[in-house]
């Protein structure tokens, strides 16, 4: 079942796009994060959606371009750049001529440099908001979204922001949903040309498969033998810990909770 | 004082003869007025160092004479040798640096992470790579974080991590997600003082954020990801670094710009010395920005819901709990995720995918409360990276007692039914005054 088209959408969402690579065997595919921002767009209520891809149309980018197709959607726009360009121009004059409230995109691409620059620069060039991070779209009411953002360690955090507003979203957006293959063969890839402009500084890096990086050895500094064979023998020793014999139970629990309330981890 | 030495046969004879009934008094009143404390060593009448062995040492555990010859002195405590080796370490005082290489601290829970210390240390690198034009490490740390914290900075270890001049920003605007407030905050900084480097965490606590908007609103284009560090002379900055780029699939050789975003462990942490940290502040007010985004705060989330391998707080049960219902009440009230020691699980009272430890999940929580719980080796390396331990058990010579922070000798239920009757109260009083 693919979503219905809605005609009195009320909000204009722009998905940005990009053709992945599969980590195990570097296959072209949709990306991952990208995936995401797009089921989290089709979340939203009263949304009509378009989707954005600054790129080439070479023969292994389509099937993963389509692949955001099989989605649910009738058409991707493609600004077609040459291999090597710089996507920020293309987008921000993509988006310029047409401007949606929300823009939605993956938190950095999974292939070239990949420094997840991207939508902080296009906020810069646009003058709009940009927050990080996202884990879902609660409402849009009135040109202000309420977000809810994922921290670490599990943590969400709620913000308001005016749109319009650039959004990233992260491993904590919900799963995307799977690719259906029909959808996708049918979709139309609307080619549309752009400005092109020729990233040198990335040309002129050298970069290489990454190298494992070494582990970091545990280094002793000791002066003496005897510090090195203390460093070398050592065993979980007392680190110094307060440790509370004879007390009652009350002053037992009255520590902890200090200790609980100085760390901040009650609420 | 003439610089002849007085000598007294008598006493000198005394120091000789051990059986004299004197000669201890003798040899201690000989040892100190040399000006050493010690009586195994002093200065003799003929300028010669005396010796005397038997003095030296102290008494082991076991009734054995013991004799430890690394210098440091006889059985002495380790809490106050540890203590002043921290404070012996040398100040380094950077008076008028070459330049400044500015350092954005995240200072997850009010204190300095091993992330932000190897980002110091790759700072001092950078400053001290020519010693003829050492420049100053300057850190920027937002004090809202210490506040979330709920008190002063916890840990003024910044001279220890390498910071050779603090900026210590304390206002409620800073406070939770405000990445405009300190974004304005840190081209205050560039305007004041132009740092040559600029160094980021590229870290999910805030780092990575704050990072791309800083380079964004300057133009300039960051290295990100950056894990390795090389002088190269025909670079601009005289450094070319390696950064991770394409979801950690490539590594990118590029000359060092302004602005870098490392990773973690890109750089051995500062130990040798002891810095500064001299306190700055900006030269002018800081304009207090229109903010497009407002922060409405923390959502409470499920506690049992958060992976155990980042929960943040985890309440941890052994094989001491008797009263599996007040844990579990205990847990809810406190807000604590549930994690379980192999024994626990074994025996069917909590989940296998609670499990602790080697075996089971290696955990970061920040607070790691085990309860009734020994502390084998396995489950001791599962909480190795935990900040703070605390342990409530009947044992006081168990493992875990050693490794806590704070350890308490009792009863785990009625300890566990006090905290939650002390918390629940104060939950009530804070409602009543709401």
């Amino acid at each position: 079942m693919r979503p219905e088209a809605r005609v009195d959408a009320s909000l204009e969402i722009t998905v940005l796009v990009s053709v992945g690579r599969h980590p195990v065997t570097g296959r072209a595919r949709r990306a991952d994060q990208d995936a995401r921002a797009v089921e989290l767009a089709r979340g939203v209520a009263d949304a009509s959606v378009r989707l954005l891809h600054a790129g080439g149309k070479e023969a292994d980018s389509e099937p993963a371009l389509r692949g955001y197709l099989g989605m649910g959607f009738d058409a991707l726009t493609l600004v077609e750049q040459p291999e090597g360009a710089d996507a920020l121009p293309a987008l921000a004059d993509a988006l310029n001529e047409a401007p949606p409230q929300l823009v939605i995109t993956g938190e950095r691409a999974e292939q070239g440099e990949g420094s997840g620059l991207l939508p902080y620069l296009l906020a810069e060039r646009l003058g709009w908001p940009v927050v990080s991070g996202l884990a879902a779209v609660e409402s849009v009411e009135n040109g202000v979204a309420t977000l809810l953002q994922a921290l670490p360690r599990g943590q969400r955090r709620r913000l308001k922001v005016r749109l319009p507003a650039i959004v990233t979203v992260d491993g904590a957006a919900p799963a995307p949903r799977q690719s259906a293959y029909g959808p996708a063969r049918r979709g139309h890839l609307a080619a549309v040309p752009g400005s092109v402009t020729v990233d040198e500084a990335w040309a002129s890096w050298e970069t290489q498969p990454a190298r494992k990086r070494p582990k970091r050895l545990k280094i002793v500094k000791a002066a003496s033998a005897r510090d090195r064979f203390k460093a070398a023998a050592a065993k979980a020793e007392g680190g110094g810990g307060q440790v509370l014999t004879d007390v009652t139970v009350e002053e037992g629990a009255e520590a902890i909770l200090k200790l609980l309330k100085e760390e901040g981890v009650l609420r | 004082m003439s610089d002849i030495v007085r000598r007294d046969p008598r006493k000198a004879w005394i120091a000789r003869n051990r059986l004299h009934p004197q000669h201890r008094e003798v040899l201690a009143e000989l040892g100190q007025s040399a000006g050493q404390g010690a009586t195994s060593e002093w200065m003799g009448p003929a300028g010669i160092v005396r010796r005397n062995p038997h003095a030296v040492g102290f008494m082991g555990p076991n009734g054995i004479k013991r004799i430890d010859r690394s210098g440091v002195q006889q059985g002495a405590g380790g809490g106050a040798a540890a203590k002043s080796a921290a404070q012996s370490k040398p100040l380094v005082e950077i008076e008028s640096p070459a330049f400044l290489v500015a350092v954005v601290p995240d200072m997850a829970g009010g204190r300095l992470s091993g992330h932000d210390r190897d980002l110091l240390g790759l700072a001092r690198q950078l400053a001290d790579a020519d010693p003829n034009a050492r420049g100053a490490v300057l850190a920027v740390v937002f004090g809202g974080y210490n506040r979330e914290g709920g008190g002063e900075l916890k840990e003024h270890g910044f001279g220890e991590a390498g910071v050779d001049r603090l900026l210590s920003l304390d206002d409620p605007r800073f406070d939770g997600f405000a990445p405009e407030a300190r974004l304005g905050a840190l081209l205050a900084v560039e305007e004041a003082w132009t740092p040559r480097h600029w160094l980021v965490p590229d870290s999910r606590l805030g780092g990575a954020d704050l990072g791309r908007r800083l380079a964004a609103r300057l133009g300039e284009r960051p290295a990100t990801g950056v894990w390795q560090l090389e002088p190269d002379a025909t670079a601009e900055l005289g450094w070319q670094c390696t950064a991770r780029g394409a979801a950690a699939t490539l590594d990118i050789q590029r000359p060092l710009p302004r602005i870098t975003l490392a990773l973690e462990e890109c750089a051995e942490p500062v130990d040798d010395n002891r810095h500064a940290a001299e306190a700055l502040s900006l030269p002018q007010e800081l304009p207090s920005p229109i903010s497009r985004i407002e922060d409405l705060g923390q959502v409470p989330v499920d506690p049992a819901g958060v992976a155990l391998a980042e929960a943040e707080f985890i309440l941890s049960a052994g094989n001491g709990i008797r009263d599996w219902d007040g844990y579990h009440t205990a847990a809810e009230v406190l807000g604590a995720t549930e994690g379980a020691s192999r024994v626990a699980v074994d025996d069917g009272f909590m989940p296998r995918d609670r499990q602790v430890g080697a075996t089971g999940t290696w955990v970061t929580a920040r607070v790691y409360v085990a309860v009734g719980i020994s502390g084998a080796i396995q489950h001791l390396q599962g909480i190795q990276t935990c900040d703070k331990v605390v342990a409530i058990n009947m044992d006081p010579g168990c493992d875990m007692i050693k490794r806590a922070d704070l350890a308490v000798i009792g009863d785990s239920a009625e300890v566990l039914a006090s905290l939650v009757t002390m918390v629940k109260q104060q939950r009530e009083e804070k409602r009543d005054a709401a």
